[in-house]
């Protein structure tokens, strides 16, 4: 890294607005992008991802706010004079055009011809592993491929950013996991910050360095994929993000330690308190199904019965009936023949591991 | 076997489709067949011969037929490049300008002339030259026949048109292409199809009109159609007739040609929608 740009953000989202005559996309929305960084927008169909996408690429005006490229404000230049490229959901990729003449037509709009322009669509191809199909037309290309032509096309005129519109979502289910790694190993060979928009949050946390949760036009939350998982900041991200038990607590503030007290009135203790909560207050607890361990019953445990088992495969999944008419989900790994299985109807203990629950204000 | 519930198990369904083939096809099929009679008769055949095609180029109405035929040709040709490029214009100008009011109103307004009885428009035009003492001649068939052309020919281009996706053009802009640059080397050549069957439809559109034809050209100047009236006029002979087979003949050439251009539009948009 050197020069100017060291410091400064990719790209910056500063109070971004943006209105579809009276639909809100987007509300006020402040994101900034590091240099060099795969970053991932991630949330449910119209949270306002894409919208953010195309009002970096240039195809969405502003209704208020800035974009800034590397401290330049772009929110005014049309689509061709921004130095961002695009890969779309679809890829659209020219039909009339080889392979070749759709990664090299990013440099024939920039004026660069010649021997290097051939040289460099020729390295992309080799990027890509397209070498031997440079001369097909897209239709004669599976999706995979299509789709890494779409990559090579987007990357070849040397972009400062890369913005990839849920591309892998038209992929088969191994074809998508591969192109994770794929897009993973680009993403550090060429050293391009990748914006990434998705619904997939398998697919967010496996690349991403950092990532946005957004919901209705909002981001949530902003962090890398440990701090969203263990630390949602409310109770969208933290539903939309894994699978999570949501318990309704009272808390009980003592000298050292917080009780939380469950409907039924068993206590949980939990070691952090977010900043706002009194002393006596009703929260939300937060208990991943993974972090919850069963065990045969024993004194001084929570007691529970197994009122659902399913069988997924790596894991059993437990519908688990409490005290007072509370249910949660656990699950554990099929790791060991040791490790207990309980099947439908069995009384169980629930153990809550150190960190386990978390606090969400209401 | 076809499909139990199929039409084609209803009770009657070949007898329809022979009658239905008959009546559209019986009256082409006699003009052609007697076109080759060697008789002067039109009802009675006397023998196979080329006798009546020789007479189109070589006979006593020959130069008329020439003439009639460099008309229709070349108001044809361009009256279908003219009203093309409006079409294309129109429909471009039209389909990528985003919501604007009257939207359908102007949709509506393109494509009103195809609907408005020919003789109406026929009459109007010829109205409006006189008012303006445009002389009736060459020139007001050429400019009458661009003018009905138009909303033919922006048909299939307007088609094609809504067929490709707004994301080539996203795409082709997000990777700098200036406005002018995005034309030429992304619409444009999608829009092709679209464009040459436009051009082909205007084109016979063109080649076959009498209505309007006949009420703006002037004295002697005719087309093969109004050429083919007047000689009807004082009787059908059969040059008549292999005139006819022969015009038939260019416009099932055109028609295939449109045809498979259109297959390799639609080859082309096949792929429009990615894996």
């Amino acid at each position: 890294m050197s020069g100017p740009q060291e410091n400064c953000p990719a790209v910056e989202i500063r109070n971004v607005t943006k209105q579809f005559g009276s639909f809100i996309a987007l509300s006020d929305v402040s994101v900034s992008i590091r240099d060099k960084e795969f970053f991932t927008l991630l949330g449910p169909s119209g949270c306002g991802k894409t919208t953010l996408l195309r009002l970096i690429a240039g195809f969405e005006d502003v209704t208020g706010g800035e974009v800034l490229l590397y401290g330049e404000d772009i929110a005014r230049l049309p689509p061709n004079r921004r130095p961002v490229n695009t890969v779309f959901q679809h890829y659209a990729l020219f039909p009339h055009m080889t392979v070749r003449e759709n990664i090299g037509f990013g440099l024939k709009m920039r004026g660069i011809t010649g021997q290097d322009a051939e040289n460099r669509v020729n390295r992309m191809l080799d990027l890509v592993h397209l070498e031997a199909l440079a001369e097909r037309r897209p239709n004669q290309l599976s999706g995979g491929q299509q789709q890494r032509s779409a990559l090579a096309r987007a990357i070849a005129p040397g972009p400062k950013v890369l913005l990839l519109d849920e591309p892998l979502s038209a992929l088969d289910l191994k074809l998508r996991q591969a192109m994770r790694l794929e897009l993973k190993r680009l993403q550090q060979e060429t050293g391009i910050t990748f914006v990434f928009v998705t619904h997939d949050q398998e697919e967010a946390l496996a690349m991403s360095d950092r990532i946005a949760v957004m919901s209705e036009g909002i981001v949530q939350q902003t962090g890398t994929a440990r701090d969203i998982y263990d630390r949602p900041v409310n109770r969208f991200v933290a539903n939309f993000i894994g699978e999570t038990n949501l318990l309704d607590v009272e808390i009980d503030r003592r000298d050292g330690s917080v009780d939380c007290r469950l409907a039924n009135g068993e206590i949980v203790e939990v070691e952090s308190v977010p900043a706002g909560i009194g002393s006596t207050a009703r929260a939300q607890l937060l208990i991943r199904p993974e972090r919850i361990e069963l065990l045969p019953p024993q004194a001084g445990s929570m007691r529970g019965r197994i009122i659902e088992a399913v069988y997924l495969g790596t894991d059993m999944q437990y519908l688990v009936l409490l005290r007072g008419d509370i249910r949660i989900t656990a699950r554990s790994q099929n790791s060991d023949a040791a490790k207990p299985q309980f099947s439908t109807g069995d009384e169980v203990a629930v153990l809550l591991g150190d960190g386990a629950a978390r606090l969400l204000l209401h | 076997m076809p499909d139990l519930n199929s039409v084609r198990r209803y009770p009657g369904f070949n007898l329809v489709t022979l009658l239905c083939l008959l009546i559209l096809y019986v009256p082409l099929l006699v003009v052609m067949v007697y076109s080759f009679n060697a008789s002067q008769s039109v009802t009675m055949w006397g023998g196979a011969s080329l006798r009546w095609y020789h007479d189109v180029f070589y006979g006593t109405e020959s130069a008329k037929f020439k003439a009639a035929a460099w008309n229709s040709v070349s108001i044809a040709t361009i009256a279908a490049i003219v009203s093309t490029c409006i079409a294309t214009a129109a429909a471009i100008g039209m389909n990528r300008s985003g919501d604007f009011k009257l939207r359908s109103f102007s949709f509506g307004l393109v494509s009103l002339p195809i609907m408005v009885p020919e003789i109406v428009t026929a009459v109007a035009t010829l109205v409006f030259f006189s008012a303006i003492g445009f002389i009736l001649g060459y020139n007001s068939i050429l400019v009458a026949h661009i003018v009905f052309c138009i909303p033919f020919a922006y048909l299939p281009i307007a088609a094609r048109l809504e067929g490709i996706e707004a994301t080539y053009e996203e795409a082709a802009q997000d990777l700098y292409a200036s406005h002018g640059q995005l034309l030429r080397y992304v619409l444009l050549p999608l829009l092709t199809p679209g464009i040459l069957a436009g051009y082909l439809l205007a084109f016979i559109i063109s080649l076959d009109d009498f209505i309007i034809t006949n009420f703006v050209k002037g004295a002697g100047v005719e087309t093969l159609p109004t050429a083919i009236f007047g000689s009807v006029k004082s009787g059908i002979k059969p040059n008549i007739m292999a005139l006819s087979t022969l015009m038939l003949m260019v416009s099932i050439l055109l028609v295939t040609l449109a045809y498979f251009l259109g297959r390799i539009g639609a080859r082309h948009s096949k792929s429009d929608k990615g894996g």
